[in-house]
């Protein structure tokens, strides 16, 4: 007990010193989540009407981002997954940051979900024995489960891990193995799940195709590992860790041919759809090329097309994959693109037209905006503190017993 | 917590604390409120919640009867579960409440499905003229909102209006694709008969506009209904004769079952709805008209505050041609089981599966 409140004292104190360059982020990081606040305020005095969503197309921006996160979460197990089933030594130096990543990820998805509710004050009705808990009829009731399971197990596995560190004692391979295992077969459910939100839905045809989850992960682990290249790289240049080459080559080929993939299905999907042409095909039509002269989301298809099919190229070029300083910036046009075809792209069209023909069109208000950034911050925050305190514990530089311990 | 207050009894515009003592209910046969709070702290899972319920006993203290009553009805019960003592407390808060601002005395009823009743509906569209009569009708009825800003207008019921569409000889030359050199089918038609790629926002000098057919649609009340299995919260459901209905009060405005309807038949109150003192109807019932609050989702229920005491729903009774009917599905000599009997019938996107209690015939 005792050493658990040194343990997190000396985690919060070492987290909490930092330079001015630590400072001059937070602070940045903390103006915007006042921001947040201050939005959230007024969507829940307002109503939903300070944002762009109408009875018509009812999910935007923050359905979105939380879809996209969950992807995010779920692309943690692109380290877990080879650090532990193929022992590679580079990814098992880091996958206690893929772990505090997807602790990250999973709180972003569920702040999107306050911010998407109608009612966040209700939300206690989905708690089971003092609220109602559709289960297991409503995929929304599998996905706060699967999403809630997996925070904790990532806390579990993450924290487990640290404490072991910052003791010095040894791991207890018989529950914390198998635990680990659980924890990456459920980062795949979280997003499988995802879909089926989405895809279990024949009124609303541009999604109902068995065809989602899959495009979900490949996206997810495209988008996921981009995102944490580009972590590591700024980890490497601005701490005292050193993320090894060998996982950074291994996620650039993870993100390459998931990111194959996901080009492969989508352009499967606009075969299918366009050859035929039906009814059902409005939304993807909208989406490529408008519907009745309405277009306002035809610049974002067509800029993730570029981007997701520019990075491929790029990731293929042996100079962009091996040179870490311009690995950056496929990493970069591959999570944008992603962001754009499963955020804006998937969601919004699968309302237009309406099930009953009415070709309406969605476009965030500023408060869904500066909602989506503060969030975006927070995440950054928080994530932030987490890479800070595991990098500490890693160096050996926060130590039960204090720096003299952490000497010998 | 204002259920410990017996509610007043009095004229809606009394303060509650004029009236402490009185009867508790608009309805002088109704129980004073006395075990209440017994009642209350026995139900389970409130428990958890003892901290807030001080604050809460703190605000009964406060003059404001409107704060007090949306306090309790904050901690609330589905109403599915609700036992018939909370449900009566449920209707006498909400009574109320409502009384108090709209400034009149609203009745909030809570009759419960009848045995041996199973509403259906049916419409001929042949008879629709398009005149929306039964929009106009549905919103004085049902107190929807009816603001001027996007999204606080709400309507139930959709006339759309469809061109009668025509083949013409000078598009005979007309390929498709049109322009290239390869044609795999003509172009020689104007849209027509396609069903629900139609208007209803329209404003015809007189109605039936002759180039035009007229297909009003609303919510279906499914036997199977996708936005009822979606729903996480159980707040929406099929009651016992029919209708698919939502407590108002357990919603917490998720939207899934928006997502999962197939006939767009519900709507999410983006804000307060916009209900003017003296347009807002008095007549409601708990699962059915009664104002709607900030967030929460609502749809057509088939007038239950009407349907439940054999009264038809407003659209039905406005109709000038006679084109909607509505009465017991298990009654054979209802209107509506002889139109299923002896006419052709159809059900809206019938391949859904959802298998709705909302027919369309002709004749």
């Amino acid at each position: 007990m005792q050493q658990l409140t040194r343990f997190a004292a000396d985690y919060v104190g070492y987290v909490l010193k930092g330079g001015t360059k630590f400072y001059a982020w937070m602070g940045v990081l903390g103006l915007f989540i006042v921001g947040m606040l201050y939005v959230f305020y007024l969507q829940n005095t307002d109503g939903l009407i300070v944002t762009g969503m109408t009875s018509q197309i009812h999910d935007g921006l923050y359905f979105a981002n939380l879809v996209f996160l969950v992807g995010v979460a779920a692309g943690a197990v692109t380290i877990v997954f080879p650090a532990y089933a193929y022992h590679h030594e580079g990814m098992h130096k880091v996958a206690v940051l893929g772990e505090m990543l997807a602790i990250t990820a999973v709180i972003m998805v569920m702040m999107f979900v306050f911010a998407h509710m109608g009612r966040p004050d209700r939300l206690w009705h989905m708690i089971p024995i003092i609220g109602i808990y559709n289960f297991p009829h409503s995929m929304l009731g599998w996905d706060v489960l699967v999403l809630n399971g997996y925070l904790v197990l990532n806390f579990i596995c993450g924290f487990y891990y640290l404490w072991v560190k910052y003791t010095g004692g040894e791991i207890n391979k018989k529950w914390f193995i198998p635990l680990v295992w659980v924890a990456i077969v459920w980062a795949l459910s979280i997003h499988t799940v995802t879909a089926f939100l989405i895809s279990t839905m024949p009124a609303r045809p541009m999604w109902f195709h068995s065809m989602m989850p899959i495009r979900f992960i490949t996206t997810a682990f495209a988008a996921g590992p981009a995102l944490i290249i580009l972590i590591f790289m700024i980890v490497r240049n601005n701490t005292k860790f050193w993320v090894d080459d060998s996982a950074i080559k291994l996620l650039t080929t993870i993100v390459t041919w998931c990111l194959g993939l996901a080009i492969f299905l989508t352009m499967s999907e606009i075969v299918v759809e366009l050859y035929a042409r039906t009814e059902h095909a409005n939304g993807l039509y909208y989406l490529m090329f408008g519907l009745h002269g309405l277009t306002k989301l035809v610049p974002w298809f067509w800029s993730s097309v570029v981007l997701m099919i520019g990075a491929f190229i790029l990731f293929l070029i042996p100079r962009f994959r091996n040179d870490f300083k311009l690995l950056p910036i496929p990493c970069v046009m591959a999570f944008a693109g992603i962001w754009i075809e499963k955020g804006m792209g998937l969601i919004v069209p699968g309302f237009i037209p309406t099930p009953i023909g009415e070709v309406a069109e969605y476009y965030p208000s500023f408060v869904e905006v500066m909602m989506t950034l503060g969030i975006w911050s927070f995440g950054f925050f928080i994530l932030t503190i987490l890479f800070k305190g595991a990098i500490g514990i890693l160096q050996g530089e926060i130590k039960y017993g204090g720096p003299v311990a952490a000497a010998k | 917590m204002a259920i410990n207050q017996p509610p007043c009894a009095g004229p809606a515009q009394d303060r509650p604390s004029d009236c402490s003592v009185q009867p508790a209910s608009a309805d002088p046969k109704a129980n004073p409120l006395k075990t209440t709070r017994r009642d209350f702290l026995r139900s389970g899972g409130m428990l958890s919640l003892s901290s807030l319920m001080g604050t809460a006993a703190l605000m009964t203290q406060s003059d404001n009867a409107n704060a007090a009553t949306e306090w309790a009805e904050h901690f609330q019960k589905n109403y599915r579960l609700m036992t018939p003592e909370e449900k009566n407390e449920a209707r006498l808060r909400l009574e109320r409440r409502y009384s108090d601002e709209y400034g009149k005395k609203v009745a909030v009823d809570t009759t419960d499905a009848q045995p041996g009743m199973l509403m259906g509906y049916a419409l001929n569209i042949r008879k629709c003229i398009g005149c929306r009569r039964c929009v106009h009708a549905c919103v004085a009825e049902n107190n929807q909102s009816r603001g001027k800003r996007p999204g606080e207008k709400i309507e139930w019921i959709q006339v759309l209006r469809m061109e009668r569409g025509k083949f013409e000889q000078e598009k005979m030359n007309h390929g498709y694709p049109e322009g290239l050199g390869i044609q795999v089918g003509g172009n020689a038609y104007t849209p027509a008969g396609q069903v629900l790629e139609g208007q209803y926002h329209y404003n015809p000098k007189a109605v039936p506009e002759q180039d035009a057919t007229y297909m009003p649609i609303a919510c279906m009340q499914c036997e199977k209904p996708p936005c009822v299995k979606v729903c996480p919260v159980r707040t929406t459901y099929r009651e016992g004769d029919g209708p698919v209905v939502i407590d108002y009060n357990w919603c917490i405005g998720c939207r899934m079952c928006m997502g999962a309807c197939p006939y767009w038949a519900r709507r999410i109150n983006v804000t307060t709805p916009v209900l003017p003192k003296e347009e807002m109807n008095p007549v409601t019932h708990y699962l059915g008209n009664r104002p709607r609050m900030r967030g929460v989702v609502e749809k057509c229920h088939w007038c239950l505050q009407r349907s439940r005491h054999n009264r038809y729903p407003a659209c039905v009774e406005v109709c000038p041609v006679g084109a909607r009917k509505f009465g017991n599905l298990l009654d054979p000599e209802s209107e509506v089981s002889k139109i299923l009997q002896r006419k052709n019938v159809f059900r809206l996107k019938a391949e859904l599966n959802t298998f709705p209690k909302f027919f369309y015939f002709y004749d």
